[in-house]
């Protein structure tokens, strides 16, 4: 049962810049895309929210194109525009491999890449490859337009530094060299919840990032740097440890997040398909 | 809002945020589609928008509006599929039928076992450990 809705109002705003002005005017406001987080809460209750700016039709914020050398994805591309586009398999195949175990058909049909980043959860697929990528998500308000890398854009558990005036409306992934790979540890492959996600660029100047091992995504930078300057498998692998602060919950231990993290680094670094 | 059900074009008053599982169920008496966990897990309540499953407890129904949905109802009862669902076991209790179906109706014709195990992954039986329901599909 959906609880009682008559007191929640939606804008349904037809192009970006009305949807801007709405912000500016009329918020706060929750932006509502593919309604795969959102609609959860909604249904049990949880929501405390009542005023939705609704993004869904706003198809120009759905391309996916290469532009000035980097890869530009819109923030409402759903988990199955990236699986199909030729564009992120060939320069992003960890974002396609992510996007592959997220949900079920129905889910990968309707969430959006924006709305994964904006929703902020440290379990979050698609964010320790937007953050692997050295991404950069790009924010828009009826005034202005700015970029903000994807590492410092999520502050804490579900807290992030979009201002309420502000639409995320893209991300910009410039080329990515060396070697890409994706892993997500879960229940079961489909509709399962991450216990640890990570995805790895290997190659002289690797990165690794983390997810569901801290209150938000983890970019590994001394085990980067020391895998950079050569340290062994075992070394990097007390780094990377020390680097991530995993709790125990309903999904999984904190020692066993560890563990996993130690040998998803030697797996991922080494050429395995993990 | 308008939007087809089924091949039927209907105009329906609805909050543009009330789930599109609760306009079929309720405004439209289609109880085909049945409502599971209510949180995108269990893939009981899928139905197709212009021919893409989803699942109809995270749409709001604004976003149905001027699009084809098709429910079980829509495939009247003798599809392939159905058909070979009550042959070959793929039903048991029954809930998760439709979903099942309509996920395996999005697959198109003669899928392979594992275009079938990826398209239903988001479909969850408690009875028939699933090689039932796949055999039914690679059957129908």
């Amino acid at each position: 049962m959906q609880p009682s809705i008559s007191r929640l109002k939606l804008f349904q705003p037809s192009s970006l810049d009305e949807a801007l002005a709405l912000l500016r005017d009329e918020g706060p406001l929750v932006p509502m895309a593919g309604c795969t987080d959102l609609y959860v809460a909604l249904n049990f209750g949880t929501l405390t929210d009542t005023r939705f700016l609704d993004l869904w039709r706003l198809d120009a914020l759905r391309r996916i194109e290469a532009r000035d050398g980097a890869l530009s994805i819109g923030a409402l591309a759903t988990h199955a525009d990236l699986i199909r586009s030729a564009l992120v398999r060939r320069r992003l195949p960890m974002l396609a491999a992510a996007a592959r175990e997220i949900g079920g058909v129905q889910i990968q049909n309707r969430g959006t890449l924006g709305g994964n980043v904006a929703n902020a959860s440290p379990a979050g697929d698609t964010l320790p490859v937007l953050a692997a990528a050295d991404a950069t998500v790009v924010l828009r308000s009826a005034g202005a337009t700015r970029r903000v890398p994807f590492t410092e854009f999520s502050t804490g558990y579900r807290q992030t530094v979009r201002r309420p005036d502000e639409l995320i409306v893209a991300f910009e992934i410039p080329p990515v060299r060396g070697r890409q790979a994706f892993r997500k540890v879960g229940t079961r492959a489909a509709q399962a919840i991450s216990k640890v996600v990570m995805a790895v660029v290997s190659g002289d100047s690797p990165r690794i990032a983390v997810g569901s091992v801290a209150p938000t995504v983890v970019r590994a930078r001394r085990t980067e740097a020391a895998l950079a300057s050569g340290a062994s498998i075992d070394a990097a692998q007390r780094i990377l440890i020390e680097e991530i602060a995993p709790i125990d919950d309903i999904r999984s231990t904190a020692d066993y997040r560890r563990r996993v993290v130690a040998n998803l680094l030697a797996r991922l670094t080494s050429g395995a398909s993990g | 809002m308008r939007l087809t059900i089924n091949g039927v074009r209907r105009r329906i008053e609805a909050h543009p945020m009330k789930r599109l599982l609760d306009v079929l169920r309720e405004d439209c008496a289609l109880t085909g589609t049945k409502e599971g966990c209510g949180e995108g897990e269990c893939g009981a309540c899928t139905v197709l928008i212009d021919g893409v499953p989803i699942n109809s407890c995270l749409v709001p129904a604004a976003h149905a509006d001027g699009t084809r949905v098709t429910t079980i109802e829509g495939l009247g009862g003798r599809h392939p599929l159905q058909r070979a669902f009550v042959a070959y076991g793929g039903a048991q209790c029954g809930i998760c039928t439709p979903g099942m179906i309509l996920a395996a109706v999005a697959l198109g014709p003669k899928p392979t076992l594992d275009e079938i195990k990826v398209g239903l992954a988001g479909n969850l039986c408690r009875c028939t450990g699933y090689s039932a329901i796949y055999r039914s599909i690679r059957q129908a």
